[in-house]
């Protein structure tokens, strides 16, 4: 019973990392990402390469998959988002989803369609055991350092000059202008950010959830159901909202084998009848 | 212009539109004449015929009602479903029937699920479609006593049409079976979208609060259209199930949904020709694109997609400009030339 709620933890954080980012960018910019995942793929490519091919340490490796996501996003922001941001959200759709289809045709041709792994030191491997409750060593890690990642978001986005400018933006992106903040770079350094988060979860993540040139496909649904329960208005809510669905996917998984994925989807179904602004919102500003 | 000329003007511009079109005839007569002039192909063009409805389908809820789905699939798959087992159960055995029964089950789910579709904004409406369609695979995949599963809905055999008809391996009946119920379904929504019904549901996409405000339900009528799209889409999805006598969990693909809204954009949303344009374009460009590189057409559909999109969709739809000249040049419905003869009275 703790078991599970443990690992759900850890892979409710897990998707938290892996959405905040697209919570963000979509409540700055109202601009709908389906392509965040195809970071997250590119993220963990990006750190198989380096710890299988290359020896580099894992911890060492997750850094490094950070930036090479970051990196990716910012030029794809520069070059091809930044054309699509005042277009209608079908072009934004579209365009998204024509993105995803290159990157899992493109990561396919370049690494082979079978699923991936990093190959983890030892010490992350297996499992102890605290009163009695089964601890993944490495669901324990991820705890750790999505819990501090979070704990960091929160603090810079309370406590620091730029994240006063990119919660005002978020708030009201005209009113921000029109005091002299420059939204667009404040968006653009933020869409950078949540990318290479993007591109960190997906690394963690090849332990626990897989990696293959799908996964910008079959993690969509996730991505967009974490945005949409939370909220996009605060990083608080798409937080709870990942831990629920996280909770809510192992568990269901694990009490009714039978109804599968049915779990969530039936959850997001519920809420989004219940709250279409999401669980977590301040009524709507839009 | 006393208000008595006034309605009578408006009355024959709304009946102008909707009278048939030189080039109209001209592609249903192009249609026609495939049927004979390329007997070697008519699996690829019994192929084209339903994708043109299923995207007919979608033209009706985005092109007129501005409804953006991700899920379309659902229904189109509900339909090819509940073909199949039809059929494979010997409940309903003629395949017309059949397929009228599919069509009215999809729209059923097409009303039950409208009312998810009806609130929020796009990226709700997204979500929701979305998750329907991921809903229905799922329980495709798990009731696999009835459906098959993962292996698909195999035994399928479909009795001749009409008990005269017989399918043929070379795709003849298939082709002109999927072509007549696409012109009987395509003059229905043309009727639909050229009546008060079809007007009020453009003045909602173009302005849902102002639509409301001039006594148009709007939520009734999103439901309405939604529930006959989605009927279309079953009827689509039928009719693959039919042709082919399988059915697969392949048919609820987010693919399929994003492909469809590609063939869409391709030949335009809003004016129903689009579709079918565009599930030509489409089918031609597959069959020459995968056949070089099958595994990766994914990604040459994504490098059109955000092709289409940077370079702008009104661009893209500019190739038909001289088309539109011509046609105009040929309109004998004389909507625009005695409108300016009018216009030039009053001067």
């Amino acid at each position: 019973m703790l078991t599970i709620l443990f690992d759900g933890i850890a892979y409710g954080m897990l998707l938290f990392v892996l959405a905040c980012g697209l919570a963000v960018t979509l409540g700055l910019m109202n601009f709908v990402n389906l392509a965040h995942g195809a970071f997250a793929m590119a993220g963990g490519y990006c750190a198989v390469i380096v710890v299988n091919t290359w020896g580099v340490p894992f911890l060492l490796a997750l850094p490094i998959a950070f930036l090479f996501s970051a990196l990716l996003g910012f030029i794809l922001e520069r070059t091809l988002y930044v054309h699509v941001y005042r277009k209608s959200h079908l072009d934004q759709v579209l365009f998204t989803i024509g993105l995803v289809f290159m990157s899992v045709a493109a990561v396919d041709y370049v690494m082979g369609s079978s699923q991936v792994f990093v190959q983890l030191p030892d010490w992350l491997r297996g499992q102890f055991h605290v009163f009695g409750v089964g601890v993944g060593r490495y669901r324990l890690l991820i705890i750790v350092i999505c819990g501090l990642l979070t704990l960091g978001l929160q603090l810079v986005l309370s406590y620091t000059r730029f994240g006063s400018r990119l919660r005002a933006s978020v708030d009201d992106a005209r009113v921000a202008r029109g005091l002299g903040i420059s939204v667009n770079s404040v968006f653009a350094i933020t869409f950078a950010f949540g990318s290479g988060l993007a591109g960190l979860g997906g690394a963690l993540g090849t332990e626990i959830v897989g990696l293959d040139p799908t996964f910008p496909l079959k993690f969509m649904i996730y991505f967009l159901i974490v945005v949409t329960v939370g909220g996009t208005s605060s990083i608080t809510g798409p937080f709870l909202a990942s831990l629920l669905l996280g909770i809510g996917d192992v568990a269901g998984k694990y009490y009714f084998p039978t109804l599968g994925a049915f779990v969530i989807y039936t959850i997001m179904i519920v809420v989004l009848i219940w709250r279409p602004q999401g669980l977590f919102a301040r009524g709507s500003a839009r | 212009m006393s208000t008595g000329d006034r309605h009578a003007e408006i009355y024959r511009r709304l009946t102008a539109r909707s009278r048939w079109h030189p080039l109209e005839i001209a592609f249903w007569g192009v249609a026609l004449a495939s049927v004979f002039l390329l007997p070697g192909r008519h699996l690829i063009l019994a192929e084209i015929a339903i994708l043109g409805l299923f995207a007919l389908s979608l033209d009706l809820i985005l092109g007129y009602a501005g409804i953006v789905s991700l899920g379309h699939a659902a229904f189109f798959g509900f339909g090819a479903y509940v073909a199949g087992l039809l059929a494979k159960h010997e409940i309903i055995t003629e395949p017309l029937l059949a397929l009228v029964v599919s069509g009215l089950a999809a729209a059923l789910l097409g009303f039950l699920t409208s009312f998810l579709v009806l609130r929020g904004s796009d990226l709700t409406r997204i979500m929701v479609t979305l998750g329907v369609a991921l809903v229905l695979r799922e329980i495709a995949n798990r009731y696999a006593w009835l459906t098959g599963g993962a292996d698909g809905l195999q035994g399928v055999e479909m009795k001749p049409v009409l008990g005269l008809y017989r399918f043929d391996m070379f795709g003849h009946t298939a082709y002109c079976y999927a072509l007549a119920v696409l012109f009987v379904l395509f003059l229905l929504a043309r009727r639909m979208v050229n009546s008060p019904f079809g007007l009020s549901l453009m003045a909602i996409k173009g302005n849902p609060l102002r639509a409301a405000a001039l006594g148009i339900p709007v939520n009734r009528r999103l439901v309405a259209v939604y529930a006959v799209a989605a009927g279309y889409a079953g009827v689509a999805g039928a009719l693959l199930t039919q042709t082919t006598a399988f059915a697969s969990l392949s048919v609820f693909d987010f693919d399929r949904s994003a492909d469809l809204l590609l063939v869409l954009i391709i030949g335009g949303a809003g004016y129903l020709y689009g579709g079918l344009i565009g599930a030509v374009v489409f089918k031609l460009m597959q069959d020459y694109l995968a056949a070089l590189t099958p595994q990766y057409w994914p990604f040459w559909i994504g490098l059109l997609l955000v092709a289409i999109v940077l370079v702008g969709r009104e661009r893209i739809t500019g190739w038909t400009q001289p088309i539109r000249r011509l046609a105009a040049r040929l309109d004998w419905r004389g909507g625009h030339r005695r409108s300016a003869a009018a216009a030039g009275q009053e001067r």
